[in-house]
Parts: C-alpha cells; sequence; structure tokens
C-alpha cells in the first residue's frame, strides 16, 4: 500500500481556547472565595463552607443517576424523586431497627449501622427502579410529553404507598450517637455528619468518575450518551446499559435519600418530590449528561444556598434559580454538556 | 463472481410517511467491492441504515449469508460481523482516538497486529493517539471511522460516502486504505458520490433511483460507457 502523501498535524489552539472548557473547575474555589469575602468572620465561612460542599454532595448522590439516565436515553424522569423518598424510608427504618447499634458511641458500630441501612435502601431502590422501568418508562421512548405525564403519576402513586405503609406523619429521628454534635476546627464548629457526607459524596464521585472513565462499561455508557446508535451499530445492546444505569441511578437516588434523611433527621413522603427542584437545577446546569457537571453544579448549588441563607435570607430561596439563570447565560447548554444536539 | 455474501430482496422501507426504498433488490459477492451509486435523495444510505436494522424495512428480505437479518436488532446484526461506517461518521467526540478504537473491538481487546496495520493505513490515528476524536479534522475523523470499522475482523462492511467533502490527498490515503482491505479479501458495500474512487475500488456496482435499483451489473461495464452513465445517473461522468 502506498504511504499517504500528506502530513497528519494538529492545529495549536491558544492557551484561553485550551482553558475555556475548563473553566467550570474554577467556579467551586471562586464561589467559596466570594464566600470568604461576603462574610464577615473565617469561622462562620468555614462552618457554612463545610454545610455547603455536604448539602452539594448529598445533592450530587441523588441527582448523578438522573443526568446520566438523560443523558443516555433522553428520557425526563420526575419519578426520580420517589426513589429518594423509598429509600429514606427503608434506610431510616433499617437505622431504627438497629437501635442497639446507634445507640452506643462507638463510631464503628454506628457507621455500620450506616452503611447496613444505606446498602437496604439502595437494594430496595434499584428493585424498585427495575420495575419502574420496565412498567412506567419503557413504553413510552422518545414522548417527552408522555414522559413527564407517567412518570409524574409514578412519583404520585409511589408518595402514596409510603403512606400507607408508614402512615400519614413525618418520622423525626436523631443521628447515631457518634455522628451527634460538632468538631472544632480553627475555632468553627463542624457537625460531624457533614464531614462524614462530604467524605462520602467525595469517595462516590470518584468511584464513578473511576468507572466512566477506567472501564469500558463506562466508555460505552459515555459513547452511549454522545451517540447511542453508533454505540448499538458497534454490537452493543444500549437497551441492557440504559436498564443497567436506570437501576444504578435508582439506588443511588435511594441511596442519597437516606443520607439527606440523616441530614435534616426528619423523612416525609414528599422529600423526593419537594427536592426534584434543586436536582433539575444542578442536572442543566451541570450539563446533559455530565456526571463531572452535576458534581460541580450540585457543590455551588449547595455552597451558594447556604452563603445566601446567612447573608441575606430572604434571597435563600430564589438564590439557586439566580445561580442557574447567571450559568445558561454564560453557557446555555450547561457547564460540561455532553449532550448537545438533542 | 462468487456466490454474495449479502442479498436484500424487494427491501421497502418507509420513514414517517415517506415511503424511501420501494423495492431495492442488491447483491453483494464475498470478497468483492460492490458500490451504490445514484443521485442524491434517491436512498442509498437509507438502504445502508435499513441493513443494519437503523431503519426497519417493513416489506422484503435482507439476506446475510443466508439468513434474514431483517428481523434481528442492531447490535445482533452487528455481532453478525458487518462492520458501519456511517455518513456523518459517528466518532464520539468526547471520548480519545484511542477510547473510540476500544470500544469498537467489542468481542475483545484490540489486537495488536491489526492495530499496526491500521496505523500503516491511517498515521494520524496513531498520531492523536490519546487526542479527544473530537478535537481532530474532517478527514481523520473520516480515517477514525473507517479505522474504527477495520478494528475487528468483519466479514461485510457497509461504508457510507468515505471520501465526502474530503481534500484530493485525503482521498488518496482514503483510496488506499481501502485498496487494501479488499486486497485482505474484505466484502464491501460502499456508497459513493466520487466516481473516480468507485471506478478505482469497485467490482461490482447497483445504481439506484426513487428508491430503486435501477441497474445492476460489472462497475468496469458502467465506467466504459459514458451514455449509460448519463441515462443512468443524469450526469456525464467521463471525466471523472
Amino acid at each position: 500500500m502506498s504511504a499517504p502523501d500528506h502530513t497528519p498535524t494538529m492545529a495549536r489552539t491558544g492557551i484561553w481556547q485550551r482553558l475555556e472548557p475548563h473553566l467550570p473547575l474554577i467556579l467551586v474555589p471562586l464561589l467559596a472565595g466570594l464566600g470568604l469575602v461576603a462574610i464577615p468572620s473565617p469561622t462562620s465561612w468555614l462552618t457554612l463552607t463545610v454545610s455547603g460542599l455536604a448539602m452539594g454532595m448529598m445533592i450530587f448522590i441523588m441527582a448523578s443517576g438522573m443526568t446520566l439516565v438523560f443523558g443516555l436515553m433522553d428520557v425526563i424522569n420526575f419519578g426520580h424523586g420517589a426513589f429518594i423518598s423509598v429509600g429514606a424510608f427503608v434506610g431510616i427504618s433499617i437505622l431504627l431497627a438497629l437501635g442497639s447499634m446507634t445507640g452506643t458511641p462507638s463510631l464503628w458500630l454506628n457507621l455500620a449501622a450506616v452503611l447496613l441501612a444505606i446498602l437496604g435502601a439502595a437494594l430496595a431502590t434499584a428493585a424498585l427502579g427495575l420495575a419502574f422501568e420496565k412498567v412506567i418508562v419503557e413504553p413510552v421512548y422518545g414522548a417527552h410529553l408522555k414522559q413527564i405525564l407517567v412518570t409524574m403519576g409514578g412519583l404520585i402513586i409511589v408518595e402514596q404507598l409510603i403512606l400507607v405503609l408508614w402512615g400519614p406523619d413525618e418520622i423525626f429521628f436523631t443521628r447515631p450517637e457518634a455522628l451527634k454534635g460538632a468538631v472544632t476546627f480553627a475555632g468553627a464548629a463542624i457537625e460531624k455528619y457533614r464531614l462524614v457526607a462530604v467524605g462520602f459524596g467525595l469517595a462516590l464521585f470518584l468511584a464513578m468518575r473511576w468507572i466512566l472513565r477506567s472501564t469500558k462499561i463506562g466508555l460505552i455508557v459515555r459513547a452511549g450518551v454522545e451517540n447511542g446508535e453508533m454505540v448499538e451499530a458497534l454490537g452493543y445492546r444500549l437497551r441492557l446499559v440504559f436498564v443497567g444505569v436506570f437501576v444504578a441511578g435508582s439506588a443511588l437516588a435511594g441511596l442519597g435519600g437516606v443520607m439527606w434523611g440523616l441530614y435534616q433527621e426528619v423523612i416525609t413522603a414528599h422529600m423526593g418530590a419537594d427536592l426534584m427542584v434543586l436536582i433539575f437545577i444542578v442536572v442543566i446546569i451541570g450539563g446533559l449528561g455530565s456526571v463531572e457537571g452535576c458534581f460541580i453544579g450540585a457543590l455551588l448549588v449547595g455552597l451558594m444556598q447556604n452563603y445566601i441563607a446567612f447573608l441575606q435570607p430572604k434571597l435563600a430561596l430564589i438564590s439557586n434559580i439566580g445561580l442557574m439563570v447567571a450559568i445558561l447565560m454564560w453557557r446555555p447548554q450547561g457547564m460540561m454538556p455532553v449532550v448537545k444536539a438533542k | 463472481m462468487s456466490e454474495p455474501i449479502l442479498k436484500l430482496e424487494g427491501v421497502c422501507t418507509n420513514i414517517a410517511q415517506y415511503h424511501i426504498l420501494q423495492g431495492v433488490d442488491l447483491a453483494v459477492s464475498a470478497g468483492g467491492v460492490t458500490m451504490l451509486l445514484g443521485r442524491n435523495g434517491v436512498g442509498k444510505t437509507t438502504t445502508l441504515r435499513t441493513i443494519m436494522g437503523l431503519w426497519r424495512a417493513h416489506a422484503g428480505r435482507v439476506l446475510f449469508d443466508g439468513q434474514d437479518i431483517a428481523v434481528l436488532s442492531t447490535p445482533a446484526i452487528a455481532r453478525t460481523g458487518i462492520g458501519f461506517v456511517p455518513e456523518d461518521m459517528g466518532i464520539f467526540s468526547d471520548l480519545t482516538v484511542e477510547e473510540n478504537m476500544v470500544l469498537a473491538a467489542a468481542s475483545g481487546p484490540l489486537d495488536p497486529a491489526r492495530l499496526d496495520w491500521i496505523f500503516a493505513a491511517f498515521p494520524p490515528i496513531r498520531t492523536f493517539w490519546k487526542q479527544p476524536a473530537g478535537n481532530l479534522s474532517g478527514g481523520q475523523k473520516q480515517m477514525l471511522s473507517i479505522a474504527r470499522a477495520m478494528a475487528e475482523e468483519r466479514r461485510l462492511y457497509l461504508i457510507d460516502e468515505p471520501t465526502k467533502g474530503l481534500a484530493p490527498a485525503i482521498v488518496a490515503t482514503m483510496a488506499g486504505a481501502l485498496r487494501d482491505l479488499k486486497a485482505q479479501g474484505a466484502s464491501i458495500l460502499m456508497v459513493e458520490q466520487n466516481f473516480g474512487v468507485a471506478k478505482l475500488l469497485g467490482d461490482t456496482c447497483a445504481v439506484m433511483d426513487d428508491g430503486r435499483t435501477i441497474w445492476a451489473g460489472e462497475m468496469r461495464e458502467l465506467a466504459e460507457d459514458a451514455a449509460l452513465q448519463e441515462r443512468l445517473m443524469g450526469l456525464n461522468m467521463e471525466n471523472a
């Protein structure tokens, strides 16, 4: 075969062009820096920052599955909130049943109980997700309006089932003994549970990133988000991958539900539906299909909510809407969109 | 001419309310290159997409090695040994060149010997191995698209307009690689608008018009008959 008679080169791009796609990475430290300037007391800033990061991590856990489902199969699942509520109720029920483990001041016993609760919640919501996908989502592939209507219907049905099984009242509880209270760092009181949430969320993000970047299944998911048709033409059964992602996303939502319940120390049947507003904001500003964008978006939402609630409580409710407007004016497809053409 | 590896019999495909294919008959000989020619919009791309199951044939049969694959799903069709290079190249822009290639090897890890062969055919694939595929030029993306189909041994390659919009130097590279693939005994069904490339590579050809095959025969026969070209495709290509 003859050698090619052209020399391949790649045009050198300027520094700005190379940096521009990565700009969202500096938004979290930038927002934290602005918070440090705006909040007069550094100790208050530290408390609020850890609180914001913990809140962001929990929102990320709940939203990450949704962004992949949205990106991979173009499915708008308003029923995602149902998995959060079910996860919280199953997990907290397990935790309450493990009172002998949570009532002692042993950190390891407490963490083991929390892990069992999380595992139970994740398994229950994974099973629910499988049924939800088969019965509710599968018949409406490709029809957005129908997806919104039937998944909203599914959410209402699941909420009513929670009321039937656990009763109509909110369930109040306290965290395991070793996770109560705060530690003092640099003069700031930081709740122990928030530190656990930050560590757990970060570990989960790194694990997800590793799966998506370093495994073949992750490669298929990333490629499927971008061009599902071509993935199928290469011989991969994307439908099975999608079901797997949907189930994993449901399990993550359930897991996030337990963590959110422990954060608030109260659970209600409609807690998932209430959180959907924040989750949608995170998915949209992160960019459809992007786990990294979702992570940054969730941290921004968590920090913004905490800073504004401290500085201007009346503005706290609209602060995240303002954040979404600002980001969409800057990048109309979100910070790191993977799905651009849909 | 050897037995056909792929045969289309009276294939009809509808897209929404449009009847795009209205009875396509086609045969691709084993180990040969069949060119699918015709003006824009006559159904060539739809024919390839129907073979891959990306559009469903509502009538007719698509026989691959004697098996009707029209009833199979797209992944199952791909796993019978058909490689597909779509018109839009289907590159995963957010993945690196390496990741695109790894994904193309659906049955296992990339074979190093085969990879060396691909690198020799398309040097930019090696040069930009770790780069995001979205950063490649149009010609390099087309090379990656074909290299991806070549990542594993396939029994049939469906290639849709591989030289579309490419600079002449890159067209030559592309034609060289496809000639190499042909020399290895690959069966290829290729849609091509560049009549010069079609003449160079094609053994047989089929001409489509209005969703049907209106002529099929030896490529040489069509290439040597300017009047036939004009009658079938409405263009005089004797200088192509």
